[in-house]
C-alpha cells in the first residue's frame, strides 16, 4: 500500500467514525423520546388533570396537586431570580464590567452555573428548612431561584456586551442619564437576548428534581400552602417510578411526557425566538 | 415626547407648578432628580451584584459550618474509611466516592471521543444546513431533565443492558486477563457501568458543543493553507485543528465532567444504591456521593448522619469548583487566542 493510499483510508475511517459518533448522539436522543412518547402517551388521560396523586395503596389518581404546585414553585421562583439575575447581569455589563467586585460575581456566578444543583437544595435546607424545622414549598422557590439567577445573569451580561457602544453614545448625547441609557435604550435593544435567557431558565427550573427534593419534599394532597410541604411534578415522577406498581409508573411515565414536552418546547421557543429577533 | 414627559414628571415633585415660580429652577430640579436616580440606580445594581457574590460564597460557609461536626468526628478517615454505616454512626466516604469517580471516568472515556466525532461531523462533514438541525438536535439531549433519563435508564435501558449487552461485554472483555476482572459478575442491569453510560450520554452535547465552538475558531486561512498543501480532512482535524484548540478541548471535557460529578438523579436511579464493594467489578451495584445524599437525606437522623451527607455535598461541591475552575481557565486562554 503506497502512502497515499494508506492517508486515504486512514481519512476514510475516521469520518466513518465521525459519522457513526454523530448517529451514536441521535440513536440515544432517538430512543428516550420515543419512549417517552410511547409510554407516556399510553398513561396519558383525562384523569391526570383532575385527580390528586394516588395515596398509597390506591391504584388509580392523577397528577393535579403535582401539575399545580411545580407550575407555582417554578414560576415564583422564576419571578424572584429573574429581576435579581437581571440587575446583576446589568452591573456587571454596565457598570462594574472591569472593578474586582464585577469579576469576583463574574467567576462566582459562572461556576455556580454548572454546579451541582443538589447541593444547592442542601445549601437552602441548611438556611431555611433546618431553621424553619419544616419542609415548605417557600424553600423549594428559593432553591430553585438561585438555579434561576447565574442563567439569566450569564445571559443578560452578554445580550448586553452585544449592543453596539455607538447606541449609548447616542443617547447619552441627548443628555439621559446612565439608568436611562441602560434601562430604556440598552436593555430594549437586548431584550430579545434577555428573554430568552429567562425562557432557558424556566426550561432548566422546570425538570430539575435534585434541589426540591430536601425543600419542598412532597406531598400527597391538594395544597397551595407555601408554607407546608408541597408536590411538585419531577419529586413526584421520581417517587412513582421507583414504586414497584405498574398504575404508578404509569402515571410517572405520563409526568415524563408532560416535563420534557414542556421543556424541550421551551427551548426550541427560546432558539426560534431569538433568532427570528435578530 | 419623551423630554416633554420628563418635565412634566419632574414638575409633580417640584409641586407641580407650571410655570416654575423662579425662571430655571425646573431645569435645577430636573438635574438633581436624575442625577439622584442615576446614583440610586447604580447602587441598586452593584447591591444586587454583591448579594449574588455572597449568596454564592454563602454555600461553602453553611456547608463546612453544618460538615463541621462530621468532619470533628473523623477527620481524615471520613476520606479514607469504606464504612459508610448509618446505624452504627459511623462515616467513611471512600466507597461513595469511588462510585463518583468510577462512573464519571466511564462516562468520560466514552464521552469524549464521541463528542469528538460529533464536532467534526458537525465543522468538516456535514453539509451546511444540516448542521443547524443536527447542532440544535444534540444540545436538546442536553436539555432533556434528569430525572427522565433516570426513570428511562431503571425501566427501559437496564433490562435490555442486562439481556444483551452485558452477557456479550462478559464473554468477550471479561476474558482479557486482568482487566476481566471489571466485566465480570451477573448481569443485574444496574450498576456502575449503567451509571456511567447514562452519564456519557447525559454529558455528550455539553463537551461536542463546546469543541465545536473552540473547532469552529480555529482561522480558516490555517486550515485552508493545510488544505492547500494536500492534506486530507483528517490530517487537517488532528494536525491543525486540535493542536490550535487544544485548551479549549480541555475546557469542555472538564465541563463535562463537572456535570458528570454532580449528576443527581439518573446516577440514583441506575447506580443500585449499596454502599457496600465486595467486587472490583464495574457490574456490581455501588453508590456515588449525590445518590447516598438523594437517598438518605430525609430520613437522615439529626447529628452525626446528617452532618455526614452535607459533609459528601461538601466535598463535592469543592471537587467540582476545582474542575470547573480549570474548564474556565482553560476556556478563557482559549477566548484570548
Amino acid at each position: 500500500m503506497t502512502l497515499i493510499q494508506r492517508r486515504k483510508l486512514t481519512n476514510l475511517m475516521a469520518l466513518g467514525l465521525s459519522l457513526l459518533a454523530m448517529g451514536f448522539g441521535l440513536f440515544w436522543l432517538g430512543w428516550i423520546l420515543l419512549t417517552v412518547l410511547q409510554q407516556g402517551l399510553a398513561g396519558l388521560s383525562i384523569n391526570l388533570f383532575t385527580q390528586m396523586t394516588p395515596p398509597p395503596g390506591a391504584a388509580d389518581g392523577g397528577l393535579l396537586n403535582a401539575l399545580v404546585g411545580s407550575v407555582l414553585m417554578v414560576s415564583l421562583a422564576t419571578m424572584v431570580g429573574t429581576p435579581i439575575g437581571i440587575l446583576a447581569g446589568i452591573y456587571l455589563a454596565e457598570y462594574g464590567q472591569k472593578s474586582w467586585l464585577g469579576s469576583a460575581t463574574r467567576y462566582v456566578n459562572d461556576l455556580l452555573l454548572s454546579a451541582p444543583s443538589i447541593v444547592i437544595g442542601l445549601f437552602v435546607w441548611t438556611l431555611v428548612v433546618s431553621r424553619m424545622q419544616t419542609y415548605s414549598g417557600w424553600a423549594g422557590i428559593a432553591a430553585l431561584s438561585l438555579i434561576v439567577v447565574p442563567v439569566v445573569v450569564r445571559t443578560t451580561e452578554n445580550m448586553l456586551l452585544l449592543v453596539p457602544d455607538s447606541l449609548r453614545e447616542a443617547a447619552f448625547a441627548l443628555g439621559a442619564p446612565k439608568y436611562k441609557v441602560t434601562t430604556s435604550v440598552v436593555l430594549r435593544a437586548a431584550r430579545s437576548g434577555v428573554i430568552t435567557g429567562i425562557l432557558l431558565a424556566v426550561a432548566r427550573i422546570g425538570g430539575e428534581t435534585a434541589p426540591l427534593l430536601f425543600t419542598s419534599l412532597s406531598s400527597q394532597f391538594w395544597s397551595m400552602d407555601l408554607g407546608q410541604p408541597i408536590a411538585s411534578l419531577p419529586v413526584m415522577i421520581s417517587q412513582f417510578a421507583m414504586s414497584p406498581f405498574p398504575e404508578w409508573q404509569q402515571i410517572a411515565w405520563a409526568g415524563v411526557l408532560i416535563t420534557t414536552l414542556g421543556v424541550l418546547m421551551l427551548n426550541i421557543l427560546a432558539r426560534t425566538y431569538f433568532r427570528q429577533k435578530n | 415626547m419623551d423630554a416633554s414627559l420628563a418635565v412634566s414628571k419632574d414638575d409633580a415633585q417640584t409641586g407641580g407648578q407650571w410655570p416654575p415660580v423662579v425662571e430655571g429652577s425646573g431645569e435645577a430640579t430636573r438635574k438633581r432628580v436624575s442625577s439622584w436616580q442615576d446614583a440610586g440606580f447604580a447602587w441598586l445594581v452593584r447591591l444586587v451584584a454583591v448579594f449574588v457574590l455572597v449568596a454564592m460564597s454563602g454555600i461553602v460557609i453553611a456547608l463546612v459550618y453544618d460538615a463541621w461536626p462530621v468532619l470533628n468526628a473523623f477527620g481524615l478517615d471520613f476520606l479514607i474509611s469504606s464504612e459508610w454505616n448509618p446505624p452504627m454512626d459511623r462515616y467513611g466516604a471512600l466507597v461513595l466516592i469511588y462510585g463518583t469517580l468510577v462512573t464519571s471516568a466511564i462516562a468520560l472515556f466514552i464521552a469524549v471521543p464521541v463528542s469528538f466525532g460529533i464536532a467534526i461531523f458537525l465543522t468538516e462533514l456535514s453539509p451546511a444546513w444540516l448542521r443547524r438541525p443536527l447542532g440544535t438536535a444534540i444540545e436538546l439531549l442536553a436539555a432533556i431533565p434528569s430525572i427522565v433519563y433516570g426513570m428511562w435508564g431503571l425501566l427501559v435501558f437496564a433490562p435490555v443492558f442486562a439481556t444483551h449487552v452485558q452477557p456479550l461485554l462478559a464473554s468477550t472483555l471479561g476474558k482479557i486477563p486482568f482487566l476481566g476482572v471489571l466485566f465480570s459478575g451477573p448481569p443485574l442491569g444496574i450498576g456502575l457501568l449503567t451509571a456511567g453510560i447514562v452519564l456519557a450520554i447525559m454529558i455528550i452535547p455539553f463537551i461536542a458543543s463546546v469543541m465545536r465552538d473552540v473547532f469552529e475558531i480555529t482561522p480558516p486561512m490555517i486550515r485552508e493553507s493545510a488544505y492547500g498543501l494536500g492534506c486530507t480532512t483528517w490530517e487537517v482535524v488532528w494536525r491543525i485543528v486540535l493542536p490550535y484548540s487544544k485548551t479549549g478541548v480541555v475546557g469542555g471535557v472538564m465541563l463535562g465532567l463537572g456535570r458528570a460529578l454532580g449528576e443527581t438523579m439518573a446516577v440514583t436511579f441506575v447506580i443500585g444504591n449499596t454502599s457496600f464493594l465486595t467486587s472490583p467489578s464495574l457490574f456490581m451495584p455501588g453508590n456515588s456521593a449525590t445518590s447516598a445524599i438523594a437517598n438518605e437525606f430525609a430520613e437522615a437522623a439529626p447529628g452525626l448522619h446528617t452532618s455526614a451527607l452535607i459533609g459528601l455535598a461538601l466535598m463535592l461541591f469543592l471537587i467540582t469548583l476545582v474542575v470547573l475552575m480549570i474548564s474556565r481557565f482553560m476556556l478563557s486562554r482559549m477566548k484570548k487566542h
